[in-house]
């Protein structure tokens, strides 16, 4: 297993280099950078200020390695509007937006492992099929649009919500369940699927030979095996959610990493933008590191593996 | 069998066979209704009774036709600048669909290509292409597209470029995976020792059998786009105004929504979910259709 | 006791498609015998309908799986109108199963001693502790070496020879009456199947366990096995004493089988193709189901199917060559 552990941290790693490669490429190769990263009406004066400062007469490669560098001290830049780092701007609003994002899985989880597990069980019935009416709308759904017709509904008509900010609880329902939507739609496909392969198996098989009641057949034998994939795509999700909330937080003006992004491109202050898409991807990096090593650590199959 | 049984057993054949005309048959409703925005919004000018992008101030706000305060001049309303708001959906559906088709083409085309690349050559050629691959596809969507747009400035071409440089990564990932599979058929093997050149190979012998593929993976991310092109609208990085698309007519209504004016919000959501409906049912379909093996996915 | 401990009087299984028009009769009228500490033998190909009759016995069918007629006795009782509840009662503590894939029978995600001792604490209320005391003889009894450390190991950890002793184990956990292995040692190794057999029948002598075995194996048959049943098509076409069938098989398709006519030299002999496929359970033909493919095949094989007909030295044959007075060298051959 140490092997497995170590190989993984080292693809994590080449990711990690070929992500920041890939920002700061795109960056500099489309145009003109100093452009983008001064701020919004500055004069021809301070955009050659800016050019020397990047150093963009020096080769790319070693642009890159100071670009690197900096990220690597913690130097994302600095944001325009806010005129602090953005690393400190960014570790303010991340907790916020784990959560939304936390809540929002949490819904999704609860909504999509119960109905994915009965439509399996019941396949065929009415449930399954009211199940695959859900998934099919989930997906379908923008999460922003699900978002604004609860505003709709439960802010302006019914008076219940509240329609933006992050006060207290009630402020986060809405948003979690916009962004959980879609996850929740997903969650439930895969819990189905999976849980159906289980059922089919010969160990489900055997266990009914045993004479274990239904229940137990379900609820011991079937349930854990089923549940592997499923929590394996909800931890990387989790983190993607974080990322794609940009449009739920914006809507909700829920103060985090994503409506942060929002206010980057709103502003024109790309420091924000390209700090927040190297922050999150890394952590997409990252996150799918750790869930790759725990699903080592609790599968048997991998922990003995010679 | 007592009458009741009888009745029980007739409505339960009859609904089994409504289940399965929903799962099995041709898809008429989401080919109807990808028909029938298509239509739209190419006869656009001639469909759309005004300006999409003119507004009468003096009219802001009116409601759809049915409801009070509203009239047939303005069947589904009016938005905050006093536009006719189904002129605007008609406009609207047409760079929806245009920028979303041609993305998921583009990028079809890319993502094939080099995947079948990738698939055949082997070597250095697969890893570079592979590594940025699996780079790309570390990423969201989302955040790529917003961070492209941020770059580069949004205009009509620039989103279908991005939105084709985010996704075909994915395609590219599941092309390769076929051809890897396929190089080892024996059908290529002769072909090789035939003396066929290895571009005519992948011209002649790889590329028709995983177009199949390439066609089922087109109609799963049509959806993912359409949402996507929209939630950039939203945000204000999708095709520019004064254009309309339904991601920026959503924007533009939450202002109105607040103050209850719920038309500006329902009506252009409720399109981009028609549409996408329609495209994953589509696919739902052709997956089963084209490739039972490809039910997986 | 008076009576065999297992009997089935004329029992079917239908599959019946869901609207209803199709029925394929996986196991058609099958009648057959087991005591206890006896071993039957079950023979034939894939698609016979072998599994199929051996989980209708557990009331372990699909739910496309209709029971479509005749009788499970089993202690003289009847298993059919059983409720769901007491056959659960049954499985696993008084009928046991085997199944062929002992790496896919065995949950992985799940120690050896969980799932030896499940049915333990399921049936008899054993407690956790107590219960892997017990888990840990039985794998000594199933002869797993070391069985303390076993216990806790995983089924990815073993074997496919281990794998499917700690199968037995399970299976015999409670002590049950009738043991049914459905292809037991298809996915073993050559050189552990022996072993395995060898294993299964100390078993049976141990615990005075009936055993069914199911196979295709005609080998293994005749090295396991007291009395065996020949399937075709869902039907028993041959059923009696195994010296008997080896030596003067009554049916062409065991006969086929045995790949010799009429009688049979030498044993462990190549099987002779026979030309032709079985038929579409659903659309039986009203005469003799293997009569296409039968080289020895009369006109009445067509119009009537036969039915069961005793056979001199024991057993019955479902052909009309089995009537006395009809010598099998004798048929009109079919043209």
């Amino acid at each position: 297993m140490k092997r497995y552990i170590a190989r993984r941290i080292l693809y994590s790693m080449i990711s990690l280099f070929l992500l920041s490669v890939t920002i700061f490429l795109f960056v500099r190769v489309t145009g003109d950078p100093a452009v983008l990263l001064v701020e919004p009406g500055a004069s021809q004066a301070d955009l050659t200020e800016v050019r020397k400062q990047l150093g963009l007469d020096r080769s790319l490669w070693v642009q890159y390695l100071s670009f690197a560098g900096d990220l690597l001290r913690g130097d994302f830049g600095k944001s325009f509007y806010y005129r602090s780092p953005v690393l400190e701007i960014y570790m303010d609003r991340l907790p916020y937006s784990l959560m939304l994002a936390g809540a929002a899985m949490f819904f999704s989880l609860l909504l999509g492992i119960p109905s994915g597990i009965i439509a399996a069980v019941r396949v065929n019935g009415w449930w399954d099929s009211g199940g695959k009416m859900f998934a099919l709308l989930g997906l379908s759904m923008p999460s922003f649009w699900v978002g604004l017709l609860m505003i709709l509904f439960f802010s302006v008509y019914l008076g219940w919500l509240p329609s933006s900010g992050s006060g207290t609880v009630l402020h986060m329902v809405m948003p979690a369940i916009a962004l959980g939507w879609f996850f929740a739609a997903a969650h439930m496909r895969l819990t189905r699927s999976s849980m159906l392969e289980v059922l089919g198996s010969e160990y489900v098989k055997l266990a009914r030979l045993k004479g274990l009641s239904e229940a137990l057949v379900i609820g011991k034998h079937a349930f854990k095996n089923a549940l592997i994939p499923v929590l394996t795509l909800a931890g990387i999700n989790l983190v993607i959610m974080v990322n794609v909330a940009v449009v739920v937080e914006t809507v909700f003006a829920w103060p985090g990493v994503g409506r942060l992004l929002f206010e980057g491109i709103s502003f024109r202050d790309f420091p924000i933008v390209q700090a927040t898409v190297i922050l999150g991807g890394a952590m997409i990096i990252v996150v799918s590191l750790i869930v790759d090593i725990l699903y080592a650590v609790i599968d048997p199959r991998i922990r003995y593996d010679r | 069998m007592t009458t009741s049984q009888a009745a029980a057993l007739t409505l339960r054949r009859g609904l089994a066979s409504v289940r399965s005309v929903r799962t099995e048959g041709f898809p008429l409703i989401p080919i109807c209704i990808i028909v029938g925005f298509a239509l739209l919004a190419i006869f656009a000018d001639a469909i759309a009774p005004y300006d999409p992008q003119i507004g009468v101030l003096g009219d802001r706000f009116r409601p759809p036709a049915w409801q009070t305060g509203g009239s047939m001049a303005h069947s589904l309303g009016t938005d905050h600048l006093g536009r006719d708001v189904f002129s605007r959906l008609i406009f609207g559906a047409r760079v929806s669909l245009v920028v979303s088709f041609t993305a998921v083409i583009v990028a079809g085309f890319l993502g094939t290509t080099l995947g079948i690349l990738a698939g055949y050559l082997g070597g250095w050629v697969d890893q570079v292409i592979m590594r940025i691959t699996d780079t790309w596809l570390a990423l969201p969507a989302l955040t790529f597209a917003i961070f492209l747009a941020a770059v580069v400035g949004p205009s009509a071409t620039n989103i279908v470029i991005i939105l084709a440089a985010v996704f075909w990564t994915r395609y590219a990932r599941v092309i390769r995976g076929e051809v890897l599979s396929l190089r080892e058929r024996d059908f290529v093997r002769l072909a090789i020792v035939a003396g066929c050149s290895k571009r005519t190979i992948m011209r002649r012998h790889i590329l028709p059998n995983v177009l199949n593929s390439a066609i089922v993976l087109g109609t799963l991310y049509l959806g993912v786009v359409i949402v996507t092109e929209a939630t950039l609208s939203y945000l204000g990085v999708g095709v520019p105004p004064p254009q309309p698309a339904w991601g920026l007519m959503l924007a533009d209504g939450k202002k109105g929504m607040m103050a209850g004016y719920w038309w500006l919000t329902v009506l252009p959501g409720l399109c981009i979910m028609l549409m996408v409906l329609a495209a994953n049912l589509l696919g739902d379909w052709l997956r089963v259709k084209l490739d039972p093996q490809l039910r997986q996915l | 006791m008076a009576g065999p401990l297992l009997e089935l009087r004329n029992f079917s299984t239908h599959f019946v498609t869901a609207r209803g028009t199709r029925v394929v009769k996986a196991v058609d009228e099958v009648s057959l015998s087991l005591d206890a500490g006896g071993t039957l033998g079950i023979v034939g190909e894939s698609g016979s309908g072998k599994t199929t009759l051996a989980l209708s016995i557990l009331r372990l069918l699909p739910k496309a799986a209709r029971i479509a007629g005749g009788q499970i006795l089993f202690d003289g009782e009847d298993l059919i109108p059983k409720p769901e509840s007491e056959m659960r009662k049954l499985r696993g503590k008084r009928i046991a199963m085997i199944l062929q894939d002992p790496m896919a029978s065995l949950n992985p995600l799940f120690t050896v001693g969980d799932q030896v001792s499940e049915p333990l604490r399921v049936h008899e209320g054993v407690r956790k502790g107590p219960a892997w005391i017990r888990a840990r003889d039985l794998l000594k009894s199933v002869r797993i070496a070391a069985p303390e450390t076993r216990v806790r190991e995983y089924p990815h950890q073993m074997s496919g020879g281990m794998r499917q002793r700690i199968v037995g184990a399970i299976a015999i956990s409670c002590g049950p009456r009738v043991l049914i292995a459905d292809e037991p040692t298809t996915s073993l190794d050559v050189t552990i199947q022996a072993q395995y057999l060898r294993l299964l029948r100390d078993l049976q002598r141990e615990h005075n366990l009936a055993l069914i075995f199911i196979t295709h194996n005609l080998g293994i048959v005749a090295k396991m096995c007291d009395q065996v049943a020949v399937m075709y098509a869902g039907r028993i076409v041959e059923l009696g004493p195994v010296r008997r069938i080896f030596n003067a098989p009554a049916h062409p398709y065991t006969r086929a089988l045995l790949g010799s006519i009429p009688r049979m030299h030498e044993r462990g002999r190549r099987l002779t193709a026979i030309d032709g496929q079985p038929p579409d359970l659903a659309t039986l033909p009203p005469g003799c189901s293997f009569e296409p493919r039968c080289p020895d095949a009369m006109d009445i094989c067509r119009a009537e199917a036969p039915p069961a007909l005793a056979v001199a030295e024991g057993g019955i044959a479902r052909c009309w060559l089995a009537q006395p007075g009809r010598v099998p060298e004798a048929a009109t051959v079919k043209s």
